[in-house]
Formats: C-alpha cells, structure tokens, sequence
C-alpha cells in the first residue's frame, strides 16, 4: 500500500502530462495560486512537513525565512541524491516528474521565485532528459513560463547535471557548484535563505520533500496529517537494500507503522532466512544499529531514533545480515568518505585518508588493538572541526561498528596476532 | 573545429541558462566530452574563453569532478557500482570477473580502445544489483552473463558503426 508520494505508482502512464491531470495533477498549483504566497507558506508551515533529504529541518519555517522584500528569489531542487542505499528521489523524477515539478511550482510561488533549477546528479543522465522534457511538457499547459495559468507570474525551471561529486548534496556545496565553482561547502551564517545562489534568497529542497507539496495543497493539512507523528507528519519513502528478497522503494507513515522489522517483512524478508546483523537507518552517514529485537520494532520517525545515537536521515535502510565483517563494511563506507571529501577542511581530508589507511592495515591481516584504539583516536579528531557534516558522517561508520560490534574488530585483530605466532609471516605491503 | 562551430545552439543554450555565465561550465565540459571523447586542452581554452576565466579555474573544475576527464577513455564508458549495498550482493567479485573478462585492471581500458571499466560509488540503483552504466545508460539487474552479452552487442555495434564513423 501506497499513502502519498508514491500514490501513484501503479498508473503506467502516470509520467504524462495529460494522465498526471487527469489524477489530480496541478490541482495543488491551481489552489496555491488561488492564495496569498504567505498563505501557501502558513498551510505548508502547518503541515508540518520536514525535510525529506536527511536534516529533516520544517519546510514551511524554511520557505518563511525568504525576506519578504526580496527582489530575486531561487529554488534550488536537491536531486543530488548520492547517498549510498538512496533511489527514492530517482523513482519520483523518472515515473512521477510533474509531481516534483508541481511541488518545485508552489515552492516558487510560495517565496516569489521566478527560477527553479534542479540540480541533479550527473549519474541520472537520462533522468535529467526527461525532466527537460517534462519541463517543456509543463509549459505548454501553461504550468511553467510567462503569466502562469493567468497570474502574470512568471517561472523558469532548468535542470543543471553535477558530475560525480556526493559533496554537492550539502545544500551550500550544490550552490557553489550551481555557480561554477568546485563543489565545496559554505561556511554558514549566511543562510542560503538571506544569500545564497548568486548571492540571493534561496529555498533549497529534496525531491521527496517537493513531492509532498502538492498533497498538502490539494488534499489540506488534516489530510496530510492524518499520516505520522505529531513531530513527524506525513509519510517517508524507506528505500531498501542488502541482504533483502525483494530490495526497492516502500512508503510509510512514520511512526507506530513503520519498524524496520515490517520494512524487512514488506521487502520480502532476509536472504536465505539468514538473520540480520546490523542496519544501518540512512545510508553511510548515520551510524549503524544492531539488528536486536528492540531496534527491530522501534516505530521509526525524526526523534525516535536519537537516544540510540543515529537518525533516520534520507531513510536509505541498508540491511546486513549475519554473515557480514563489520570491520569490512567500516572499511567499504570509510573508503567512500576518503573518495567524496572535498578536501576543503583538514581534518576530514586528512582524517578519511588515514581512516582508510587503517583499515587497510584491518584488511591485509596487519592490525592489532592498537589499530581499534586508533580508529578512535582519528574519528576524535575530526568530530566537530569540519564546515559541514560530511566530518561527522565519515566517523560514524567507524565509531558505531567499534562500539556495537567489538567482536568483529577483536577477531580482525587476532588474526594479526595469529600470524605473528606462525613461523614464515606473510610480508606485508 | 571549436564547440561554437559544431555545438553552437547548446552552448548558447546554456549559456542562456543562467545569470552569470561562470555556471554553464559543468554542462560546456559536458558538450566538450561529447564531442571530442574527452576534454581536450583545446576545449579547456575555448571554455574558458567563453567565460573569461583563466583555463586554470577550468581544469579545477574537470579535476573535482570525477566524470570529467581530460584523456580519451574508451568508446564506451563502463562503471561498475562496488558500493557498500552493492557490495553486499557481490559486487566486488562481480566486477572482478568483468575486469577479467575483458582482460583489464579497474580503471584500466582494452588493448582495442572499446571499454574502459571503472569501479564507482553508490550509482542509486541499489534495489537492482548488479549495476552498471555504459556512456552514462544504466543496465541493472546484472549478471556475468547479461553483461557479457552486452559486451558482446556492444562490439558487434562498433564494427557495424566503424565504417561510418568518420573517426
């Protein structure tokens, strides 16, 4: 069953423009611009609706940050999505595009924004052709152009291609990017909100987070409320992998409805009955949990993950189960945040790379405990000293596997010592 | 042959894009790839020329990003997503058997110029390894076999196009 972003799923031809009305499409723009933009912001404010991207920072509240007296106002679309175990925004742009381009509309309306531009990563080439496609769709109904439908507004969307750089997903990174600059973040205050693209007020927005606007303004805020937590309205997409049967895209309410053990259920249960390990709530950059009964039946929404030191994030469920080497799925996500630190701030650049190096050490049976006291000592260092949170990301892959899996680095260890006993060591590098 | 010769209506495209020009380069870097396979040290000054930047700002550009190259690859482009969820299916070895396959280390391109195989990260096609990407097209759900079918169309495509190549 399907609630609200993913509605849609099962019409084919949903993709078009003339079936997206015929379901409901651009009613939500048509009520929106029927409204005062501050009144759009208010519905959108009560909601509830948080950003679906990761922070999950209010929509509404962000939207209200726009000066009221700006001049020139952008809507940056974040369709970076880079996150490992993350395809969620994917499917929306490649079967359900209007519904981002709707909900990217009433954004502009919402803060007088006269541009939009996607930003989308370069990987989804041909994503970012239909969009351009869907874009021309969009304007000749009068969705997107001069004078839409009739208001003497005026709004442009352009999608912009990254290429290959997870950085950009940080929204001051995207807009460095957007600018043509190298992809590295922006030491915040300014808010993107009072200065941000070309030094102007910007809204910067997930897919998902977008997908949901249209909803809200349609169907109301109780309709959209009738879904979720009080804290945590709505719905979120959990996107599955792993060491699942049937991997993909599953739509929740948040709270008492979704658990990782009925997302593990409704993803076709465990390969090969063999029993979780470890999960990890977002991606590589939320700290990984161990699959005990309690996490599996934790209602999932923004807080409740918080005491256990982690958060739901982009909601990229990775699931790993018995057979897997946490030092190995350490070393595989530290690896990533070696390759995608922009190099900007000294201890992520050079804390990933001797993260990495250590865990080399774990691979090639050369580790002692010293090496686990290590790991430690350079996650340390990095904590907190970074511009932005991609510092804090690549520590908790090490810090969570060390602290809820010491078995694993123990035996890592032990195999050095194993072989310091034998009479012939292989030599190392 | 400079880009505003053969791809002059997309650069002005982009170029047209946005408020202060600088931003077209990511998608001026793509148009030089198209066209030339690369980014050629000619397309560098031309890029930068356009945007009355120095070439340096260009090649930092090229240099951040890592679908930007600056020397031939092979005709076709393969990336083998190795990432953690990927890798939990069997990615590595995978990719491994594919390298082997056409005889390459990753990273590395065939003796003929058809293939260069490059491991990536994350592609977010995780709910259908094995995955890869060939000129930027996904092929998901991948297998030894899938794959070395592809290579295998994908050779046969390039005798059929040699002759009307023109390269």
């Amino acid at each position: 069953m399907t609630y609200l972003v993913l509605r849609n799923r099962d019409i084919p031809d949903i993709k078009e423009i003339d079936s997206y009305i015929a379901n409901g499409g651009y009613e939500g723009l048509k009520k929106a611009v029927q409204m005062q933009p501050e009144d759009v912001i208010t519905t959108v404010r009560d909601s509830g609706l948080r950003g679906r991207g990761g922070a999950g920072f209010p929509t509404g509240v962000k939207w209200n940050f726009i000066p009221k007296d700006a001049e020139e106002v952008y809507i940056a679309v974040n369709a970076d999505e880079s996150e490992p175990g993350t395809f969620k925004d994917r499917e929306i742009m490649e079967e359900n595009p209007h519904q981002l381009l709707e909900g990217s509309l009433i954004a502009a309306w919402a803060t007088k924004a006269e541009t939009i531009y996607i930003y989308i990563r370069g990987e989804y080439w041909d994503i970012a052709d239909l969009l351009d496609e869907k874009i021309e769709e969009a304007r000749a109904k009068g969705f997107i152009g001069q004078s839409i439908l009739g208001t003497g507004w005026n709004c442009e969307v352009y999608t912009h291609r990254g290429a290959g750089a997870y950085i950009c997903g940080e929204e001051t990174a995207l807009l460095n990017s957007l600018e043509g600059k190298r992809g590295q973040p922006r030491i915040k205050p300014p808010f993107p909100a009072v200065n941000g693209l070309y030094n102007k007020p910007t809204v910067i927005n997930n897919v998902e987070t977008l997908a949901c606007v249209p909803y809200i303004l349609d169907q109301g805020v109780e309709a959209f409320r009738q879904f979720g937590t009080e804290k945590s309205p709505g719905t979120k997409v959990f996107c599955m992998s792993g060491h699942v049967n049937n991997p993909g895209n599953i739509e929740l309410p948040m709270g008492e409805e979704a658990t990782f053990r009925k997302l593990i259920e409704m993803a076709g249960g465990m390969v090969d009955g063999i029993a979780p390990k470890g999960i990890l709530p977002a991606g590589a950059s939320a700290a990984i949990l161990p699959a005990t009964d309690e996490i599996l039946d934790l209602p999932l929404d923004y807080e409740s993950l918080q005491p256990y030191g982690t958060g739901l994030g982009s909601a990229s469920v990775i699931i790993l189960n018995e057979t897997v080497d946490m030092v190995w799925a350490a070393q595989k996500m530290t690896t990533f945040f070696a390759h995608e630190s922009c190099g900007q701030c000294t201890p992520c650049r050079e804390g990933t790379y001797w993260l990495e190096r250590v865990y080399e050490r774990f691979d090639h049976q050369m580790a002692d405990d010293q090496d686990i006291i290590l790991l430690d000592n350079v996650a340390g260092q990095m904590t907190g000293k970074c511009i932005c949170a991609l510092g804090e990301f690549a520590v908790n892959p090490v810090r969570a596997t060390i602290k809820h899996f010491p078995d694993d680095y123990k035996q890592a260890a032990a195999r050095q010592a194993e072989q310091d006993a034998a009479p012939e060591p292989v030599a190392g590098d | 042959m400079s880009l505003m010769d053969t791809r002059k209506a997309d650069v002005e495209h982009h170029l047209g894009k946005y408020p202060d020009k600088l931003s077209a380069i990511m998608p001026l870097l793509y148009i030089a790839q198209e066209e030339y396979g690369y980014i050629t040290n000619e397309a560098v000054e031309e890029i930068a020329n356009l945007l009355d930047v120095d070439t340096t700002h260009v090649r930092g550009i090229m240099g951040f990003y890592v679908m930007y190259h600056d020397e031939p690859k092979g005709k076709y482009l393969v990336y083998i997503c190795t990432d953690l969820p990927c890798a939990l299916k069997g990615a590595e070895a995978f990719s491994q058997r594919m390298c082997d396959h056409l005889g390459v280390e990753a990273g590395g391109t065939t003796e003929d110029g058809l293939f260069t195989l490059e491991e990536m990260m994350c592609l977010g096609a995780c709910h259908r390894t094995q995955v890869m990407q060939v000129n930027f097209q996904f092929h998901e759900n991948m297998d030894d076999e899938k794959a070395i079918k592809l290579f295998e169309e994908l050779r046969r495509e390039h005798e059929v196009s040699k002759p009307f190549s023109g390269e």
